[in-house]
């Protein structure tokens, strides 16, 4: 035992003696947390768009108008002919044209129909239907403006109530999801490089020969990686409580026991990693670019996994920052309790065993 | 030159020797491209809903029955009370609660208006978004459907207008109605979108941030000191040290070109001479990136964190998944100086939207200056510190 107090002594010296790998190793997570809840979020808003008015009287301008008083729009262009639009999509300064015809006024009054027309750019898909949808609903309410006076019997009403994030943020869901991925990848790649690094000095060779066993190697290579990793989640908890207005509003002691579970099956996976890669670089390329766009998409942050293909799905099952994933919405935003996530902790518990008896069984003992 | 000529010679045999880096440099992009685009699916469809039916009347019956047939959504269960509804919500089974309050039917004929309620879980802001505008959009299709089952006039049911997107109009009401069409990718289909961003993605993180790892390795194992001690001079070591990554850059990037053609059927529209000068100016900049985190690490380790960052950033940030235009100015200025974010947009420009040479100037432009600005500084400090 005191040999293992010695050795985690050893190795946190050598994690806290280099500054400059100590503070990137701070900073870096928290500098993407708190950029990432700033600036990002899935709602679509700003979009560039043209207008093309062919008939310029005073439906149109007050349907203009209406664009854009909309914070969703950005009347980059108000052209005098259609033709033009071609060349502006293929530029990439607009994403939407809305083009009203010739007496489209008149029409509107005299006909009681008028059609106006929309020609969104399809290479955004997402952001196509969406303006298209907001620029529906515009037009929806200008019908409801002239509809006035006209009482509608028979309403149905609904009343729509956004739970848990009201003003439809991005922060709520993509600090989670940050979190994990931020979480996972600096645990992973920490480990493996540290073991690898002991195989490439040549000090590994010692340590082998030493009478000590190899899973205090393990434990004690991974002591320090857990602790950082703890204090990190700590301050990012903190910054997003503070900055973010993103408090932990289920049990922290729940939530941190989860994390250190989480962070635990990651640096096991790190561990594993490492027993493969001959070369730090290796290792690198392994747990970083091997591991980062797998761990962004199939944690379901990004993109829902329901809609995935379902050999995808099964996948993601296998990555354990879903199921933190999950856990964090639950505990940090939606307050439950437990009982809400025994599911995911069992199985990430689960991960966390099995890559950890994995990595112990395939470490090797000797270099060749 | 002849020197750079022996410089290139080590490189590639360094680089080539190592089989395991160059099948993870070559396989898993390859992996992940055939792979990845499949998930970024935006689509929303199949959205759980939970139903408190506190009326059950024909009326009521009718409502869900087209909500379920509409197809974007499934019913995740009928519930007695609306708490229940939500507590399904609140565990992830359900996305959104509908509840049909007691007497729907009656009030609504005798008060001739009567709420519906609906609760959203908001934490996934498109979903939520999208899956309260269809429910809206089918309530009001289905009010429409009563009116006219029930023939109440003050409307004349005038005759419908085919087209989905078109509202059923009421008498001499004017109305204003909208076609919409989508140019470029007129089926929404969500690869042709994603594909060619993911691929500048994977050849960042394979190949532009392989340089600063490459580097960094010869300081820590001190062979670096050797060639500085050599008449080789420090423009040449770096061209040496780049040359190789921008091979395999331009590499990985045709046969990612080829995955997409094959199994996405993405040919780009417009011209690959204007694609492939776009990437020499992209890896550029990036090696330059790359040289200059290599100048201020010391351990590969510190190298590592750093790129990490970097792609990190570039990778969530550069509108490969989110629109660059929501973000809030000062993201915008800051995701400007990125110079993933200028290549992505020209890469879905030229690949779907065939734009020209012309058009994407600018952003070709302002990323040759980055890449200039970052080799620059990148040399100067390297000058200093070896």
């Amino acid at each position: 035992m005191k040999q293992l107090f010695t050795f985690i002594r050893k190795e946190f010296l050598h994690v806290f003696r280099d500054r400059k790998t100590l503070l990137m190793l701070f900073g870096l997570p928290i500098a993407q947390i708190v950029l990432f809840g700033f600036a990002l979020s899935n709602e679509i808003k700003d979009s560039r768009i043209a207008l093309v008015d062919y008939s310029k009287d005073a439906v149109t301008t007050r349907l203009i108008g209406k664009i854009e008083a909309s914070h969703y729009f950005d009347i980059r262009h108000t052209l005098a002919d259609a033709d033009q639009l071609n060349a502006a999509f293929k530029r990439g300064d607009i994403k939407m044209a809305v083009i009203f015809p010739v007496n489209f006024g008149d029409e509107l009054i005299h006909t009681g129909k008028a059609t106006l027309q929309v020609i969104a750019d399809g290479s955004d898909p997402n952001q196509a239907t969406t303006i298209t949808n907001y620029l529906q609903s515009i037009v929806t309410d200008y019908n409801a403006e002239l509809a006035q006076g006209a009482q509608q019997p028979l309403q149905i009403r609904p009343e729509v109530q956004m739970l848990y994030n009201p003003e439809l943020r991005g922060a709520p869901n993509f600090v989670p999801g940050v979190m994990a991925l931020v979480l996972m990848l600096v645990c992973t790649m920490m480990t493996s490089v540290a073991i690898v690094k002991e195989k490439e000095l040549g000090t590994m060779e010692i340590l082998l020969v030493s009478p000590f066993k190899p899973i205090y190697i393990i434990i004690s290579k991974l002591a320090p990686n857990l602790l950082i990793s703890v204090v990190n989640l700590f301050i990012i908890l903190l910054l997003s409580d503070i900055f973010l207005d993103l408090p932990v509003k289920g049990s922290i002691a729940l939530l941190v026991f989860c994390s250190i579970l989480f962070i635990l099956t990651s640096l096991s996976i790190g561990l594993l990693l490492s027993i493969n890669a001959k070369t730090q670089q290796a290792a690198m390329m392994g747990s970083l670019m091997g591991m980062m766009l797998p761990t962004m998409l199939l944690t379901g942050f990004l993109f829902p996994i329901e809609n995935m293909p379902l050999i995808l799905q099964a996948l993601s099952n296998l990555v354990p920052s879903r199921w933190y994933f999950i856990i964090v919405k639950r505990v940090m935003l939606k307050g439950l309790g437990f009982g809400a996530v025994w599911k995911e902790t069992l199985i990430l518990a689960a991960m966390c065993f099995l890559l950890f008896a994995i990595s112990l069984r395939k470490f090797k003992i000797r270099l060749q | 030159m002849k020197t750079l000529y022996f410089i290139l010679e080590k490189e590639f045999r360094q680089l080539l020797r190592n089989r395991q880096l160059m099948r993870t440099l070559l396989l898993a992009p390859l992996i992940q491209l055939i792979l990845l685009p499949l998930a970024a699916d935006y689509t929303v469809k199949d959205i759980q809903i939970a139903v408190t039916d506190n009326d059950h009347s024909p009326t009521s019956q009718r409502l869900i029955a087209k909500i379920t047939a509409s197809g974007y959504f499934r019913l995740a269960g009928y519930t007695a009370s609306y708490p229940q509804a939500l507590q399904m919500v609140e565990q992830d089974k359900a996305d959104l609660a509908l509840q049909i309050p007691a007497h729907f039917e009656r009030d609504l004929v005798r008060e001739n208006s009567k709420q519906l309620y609906i609760a959203i879980n908001a934490i996934e802001g498109t979903k939520a978004n999208l899956g309260g505008a269809y429910l809206q959009n089918i309530i009001s299709d289905f009010n429409d459907d009563v009116r006219i089952q029930w023939n109440v006039s003050g409307v004349e049911n005038s005759q419908s207008t085919p087209g989905d997107s078109q509202q059923i109009t009421a008498g001499d009401i004017p109305q204003v109605t909208v076609t919409s069409s989508n140019w470029y990718n007129p089926l929404l289909k969500f690869p042709l979108y994603m594909v060619p961003a993911i691929l500048v993605t994977l050849v960042t993180a394979m190949v532009a941030m392989q340089s600063a790892f490459n580097i960094v390795q010869e300081k820590e194992s001190g062979t670096i000191e050797q060639i500085n001690v050599t008449p080789i001079k420090k423009h040449i070591f770096i061209i040496g040290k780049m040359i190789p990554f921008l091979v395999l850059g331009i590499v990985l990037f045709t046969m990612g070109l080829l995955v997409g053609r094959i199994l996405y059927g993405i040919v780009p529209l417009g011209s690959l001479w204007v694609l492939y000068l776009s990437l020499i100016v992209y890896l550029f900049s990036m090696l330059g990136l790359g040289l200059l985190l290599a100048t201020y690490s010391f351990t590969q380790m510190q190298a590592m964190s750093l790129s990490f960052f970097f792609i990190n950033i570039f990778n969530m940030m550069s509108g490969v998944f989110t629109a660059v235009d929501s973000m809030p100015g000062w993201a915008q200025t800051i995701v400007a100086t990125f110079p993933p974010s200028h290549f992505i947009k020209i890469m879905r420009m030229v690949v779907l939207k065939g734009s020209g040479f012309s058009d994407i100037l600018p952003k070709l432009g302002a990323m040759a200056l980055i890449g200039l600005f970052l080799n620059t500084w990148a040399v100067l400090n390297y000058r200093k510190t070896a």
